[in-house]
């Protein structure tokens, strides 16, 4: 089963949606795609991972690959929604995505062993961890700056029971800007698995259900400028789109939807 | 005004502070045993790095070295995630093995959205003031975020209440001291930050939009001390409050989902 969040005629409603991609409410009533607005299924902390991919650390020249998972946190002013808009600064030289597999945790857990981690999982979705490579500053980093911007992690579009996916270790990744395929990389070359990032996290704090660990990117990153459409999929999961805007493209329609 | 959050027979239920004694809607007192303090806010807590002159400047050798390079040009930021949220009077456990510092700061309390506000606006965004207590891990590098030791369970005490801005006017004079079983441990002045608090909503908001009921750690003075499981640890703020906490030991039974 596929579990969304969606905005329509002002409410949001908990739907699902079936296998024919019909979005249907808890009743069954179906909905018309053309008038929902898809919000990020889960909006609890996410939990990021960096350098998680041996072939994506030596692109950013790191030498060896990290003994121990590089995690930072987003809050959900960064969240962002299937079909939404991210915003490119105007003057930096470099933005790219990341296509990300994320796990979703379904029910409290703190001291969880490999073993069990993944009865603590509800299912998956995947993110677009777009970075901006001008901000980094060498604190904290990656840093917030770089991180966590308002509406630059676009979620979704839906949450997938774990059941439908019995191999989340040999799953394919790809990215495409404008339909061009531009990244192509397998769940199979993470370094830090899901069990490992549960039993990891929750060995020094509790998740929270709603709480997400995505979980780093291939190889294969790429510039992004304002307009392009930028699809992330993972291969038995979904396919995420994102549109991207200029700075003030971003914040006129912003300040246009809150007046 | 005085703000808080307590939960009287199992129920949040928001009142207001006269002195210290929190009083129903209809004005009556509640004892001190009737009423437990919950933390008086809910929103994301963003919290503020290095914005203490004398720790900064303590850091500058090495912050020209490597992995540094150089010193932070913008705020170093990092998020305590919901889990470390924690209420006045309430237990903060030292994890097994570790040493635990409290974090004596300004808590600053959102109180309606600020997306890309000026300096000379951010205050008119501010509800009020609250005394956060960030207790961390001693940290040796601030290279990578500090997820391992700022996000562990109950590590972040808030409260006990929220003091109007009004009433506390200019936030830049405030003093602030860290008392461990009554004896005065750690001293700061709000007037000695890098970026004061005006300055810190104009720089996150360019980014981030900061939305009603979110908190900044607005710094940690210099001289993080330790604490000892039984210690009774206070936060005392001019004009704002005074935030107790009591140091106990992990429970390393603590397993799965059971609370």
């Amino acid at each position: 089963m596929k579990h969304a969040r969606i905005q329509h005629r002002g409410q949001v409603l908990d739907v699902t949606v079936n296998d024919d991609g019909n979005i249907l409410m808890a009743d069954g009533t179906p909905l018309d795609a053309g008038q929902v607005t898809w919000l990020p299924p889960a909006t609890g902390t996410m939990f990021a991972l960096g350098l998680n991919y041996a072939d994506h650390a030596a692109e950013l020249s790191f030498k060896s690959a990290p003994k121990e998972p590089l995690v930072f946190v987003k809050a959900p002013n960064a969240y962002t929604g299937h079909d939404g808009y991210s915003w490119r600064p105007d003057n930096v030289d470099y933005m790219h995505y990341e296509c990300e597999l994320v796990a979703v945790i379904g029910k409290t857990a703190r001291n969880v062993s490999r073993a069990d981690a993944l009865e603590y999982v509800a299912g998956y979705t995947l993110c677009n961890d777009y970075a901006i490579r001008d901000y980094l500053e060498n604190y904290y980093r990656p840093n917030l700056r770089v991180k966590n911007r308002d509406s630059t992690t676009p979620v979704g579009p839906w949450i997938i029971d774990r059941s439908q996916v019995p191999e989340p270790n040999n799953l394919t990744l790809r990215t495409y800007i404008n339909g061009e395929l531009k990244q192509e990389g397998t769940t199979a070359d993470m370094i830090f698995d899901v069990p490992f990032l549960i039993e990891y996290l929750s060995g020094f704090m509790t998740l929270q259900p709603g709480d997400m660990i995505a979980t780093g990117t291939p190889k294969g990153m790429a510039d992004v400028q304002p307009g392009d459409v930028v699809d992330v999929e993972i291969e038995g999961i979904g396919r995420l789109r994102n549109t991207m805007l200029s700075e003030s493209e971003f914040f006129k329609n912003a300040k246009e939807q809150s007046s | 005004m005085r703000h808080a959050l307590v939960e009287i027979n199992g129920e949040p239920t928001a009142v207001t502070v006269d002195g210290d004694r929190p009083r129903r809607a209809d004005g009556g007192p509640l004892a001190e045993d009737q009423a437990r303090w919950l933390p008086p806010v809910s929103g994301t807590v963003f919290g503020i790095a290095l914005n203490d002159r004398a720790l900064l400047e303590s850091h500058l050798d090495s912050f020209n070295q490597p992995p540094y390079e150089k010193p932070p040009t913008k705020p170093v930021l990092f998020i305590k995630t919901p889990n470390t949220r924690n209420g006045h009077r309430r237990p903060v456990a030292r994890p097994a093995g570790e040493r635990l510092q409290p974090g004596p700061s300004l808590g600053v309390v959102i109180g309606k959205t600020a997306s890309r506000v000026s300096e000379a606006d951010a205050l008119a965004h501010v509800a009020g003031y609250t005394v956060i207590n960030e207790f961390s891990l001693p940290e040796d590098s601030y290279y990578r975020p500090a997820v391992k030791a700022k996000c562990r369970d109950g590590f972040c005490p808030i409260g006990p209440w929220v003091t109007d801005a009004a009433d506390v006017g200019d936030p830049s004079g405030l003093g602030v001291r860290l008392t461990v079983n009554g004896e005065l441990r750690q001293e700061g002045n709000t007037g000695n930050f890098v970026r004061p608090v005006a300055r810190l909503i104009a720089e996150l908001s360019e980014f981030m939009t900061l939305h009603e009921g979110d908190v900044l750690i607005a710094g940690v003075p210099a001289g993080r001390v330790d604490v000892e499981p039984g210690d009774e640890v206070a936060v005392e703020i001019d004009k704002v409050g005074t935030l107790v906490s009591l140091v106990t030991e992990e429970d390393t039974t603590r397993k799965g989902d059971r609370p």
